[in-house]
């Protein structure tokens, strides 16, 4: 049998829900981990990225870490995919591009209700935020993009199957959607 | 009388006109969809979104502004039409603010359904994340200026149906924005009302009925299932036949 495909994913700025619709895929995992070999993932809590066939992003650009992790994401994976509202074009994260980040903050830690203790927190172990979310796009180079908040189970298993049999990506119209 | 019909070609397939019709109107007429955002065929046709771009004898033209005439040979469904309206359509993506998992009218907004039916995956370009208001001063009615894609669908229908004139377009070039006439220019200072003609046109959420939220589900409205060349625009749909505002 031939080496099985490597596959990383993370989630950057994102709700982890496009990593639990790809679990929503039920037993037809079964199948895929006959097919693919799963290297950094939420799935395997590997923490470092290895060379791999395909990449998937979930979420987009919000700190510095998410720089940083979707720039070798994009060092190892042959072929790098945006999962989801958030990475493919910023997702509800993206809002507070609508206010300046020290509005947020001040909103967050200062000023908003049932706020004790106010300060705005700034260990050096915590990444910082960037002035703006950004979808992944933006940042590398991404091949495919698949939307939905989240894509939905069947869009995931359509998109990934044809992937890996190397086909052209065909999804069905119901599976294309941006909510 | 010569009984002979005027015909041209859209797509290889010959389609009637009449006398004073633009390509839009015969194709609408003939079933044939050509997508597009701005028209409404109750309106005087805008021109502006050209997202109805179609090739016609090797130039391309907005099929709701250009008359059909005897001859013409029409490319409405090639992949570089296609390409072309994609284009478009992710430049109105990023130059405003469309977070579709949070707006009420997902699922039955016709900027949604015309990218899906582009097969649009993603917005392409870098997003102008532009600082827009949301004006929720009418107790019926929101704007939410992010989501407006300056079609004047409102601004027509305000100043040709209600005789309102409440909207207009502001501004140049990039800055060009919808304006409300009112001395704030607030809506709940203009003489704006929930059953005017302006209320029910927009095809995106920028212009909001209130207090519906999501009593049509996501997932059970308009576009869900069945792309808007089958199912047509919701602004021209019946009430209770996904006609509503909510795709309901």
């Amino acid at each position: 049998m031939a080496d099985k495909i490597r596959v990383a994913s993370a989630s950057l700025c994102g709700c982890f829900g496009c990593h639990m619709s790809l679990l929503d895929i039920d037993e037809r995992i079964l199948e895929l981990v006959q097919l693919v070999e799963f290297d950094r993932s939420p799935i395997t809590d590997i923490k470092t990225v290895g060379d791999c066939d395909i990449g998937i992003i979930e979420g987009g650009v919000a700190n510095a870490e998410n720089v940083e992790v979707l720039r070798e994401f994009r060092k190892h994976c042959k072929v790098l995919v945006a999962l989801g509202a958030c990475a493919v074009n910023g997702g509800i994260p993206a809002m507070r591009n609508s206010f300046e980040l020290k509005e947020c903050l001040e909103e967050s830690y200062i000023d908003g209700i049932g706020v004790t203790n106010p300060k705005i927190p700034n260990d050096p172990e915590i990444p910082m935020l960037l002035n703006k979310v950004h979808p992944i796009h933006e940042v590398v180079k991404i091949d495919y993009f698949l939307p939905g908040c989240p894509p939905t189970a069947d869009a995931i298993w359509t998109f990934l199957t044809e992937l890996i049999e190397g086909k052209p990506i065909s999804l069905p119209y119901e599976q294309i959607h941006y909510d | 009388m010569s009984e002979e019909k005027n015909t041209f070609m859209l797509d290889g397939v010959a389609v009637e006109f009449n006398e004073g019709d633009t390509i839009m109107d015969a194709a609408l007429r003939a079933g044939a969809y050509i997508p597009h955002l701005c028209h409404n065929p109750e309106f005087t046709p805008h021109g502006s979104c050209r997202v109805c771009v179609v090739g016609v004898n090797g130039r391309q033209v907005s099929a709701c502004t250009q008359p059909a005439a005897t001859g013409l040979d029409v490319d409405n469904g090639s992949g570089d039409i296609t390409d072309e309206r994609r284009r478009l359509l992710q430049m109105l993506f990023v130059e405003g603010n469309h977070v579709c998992p949070g707006c009420e009218k997902s699922g039955a907004c016709q900027l949604q359904a015309v990218a899906y039916y582009t097969g649009m995956l993603s917005p392409h370009f870098t997003h102008f994340f532009p600082k827009r208001a949301v004006d929720a001063s009418h107790p019926d009615t929101a704007i939410d200026y992010n989501r407006c894609i300056l079609c004047e669908l409102c601004v027509r229908a305000s100043r040709d149906v209600d005789h309102k004139s409440v909207f207009s377009i502001s501004g140049r070039g990039i800055g060009t924005h919808l304006t409300i006439n009112a001395p704030g220019g607030k809506l709940g200072d203009s003489t704006f009302a929930a059953t005017d003609k302006a209320a029910q046109v927009c095809p995106v959420g920028a212009i909001l009925p209130k207090h519906r939220g999501y009593d049509q589900p996501i997932g059970e409205r308009l576009y869900d299932k069945q792309p808007i060349s089958i199912v047509g625009d919701v602004a021209t749909r019946k009430p209770g036949n996904g006609g509503d505002s909510h795709g309901g």
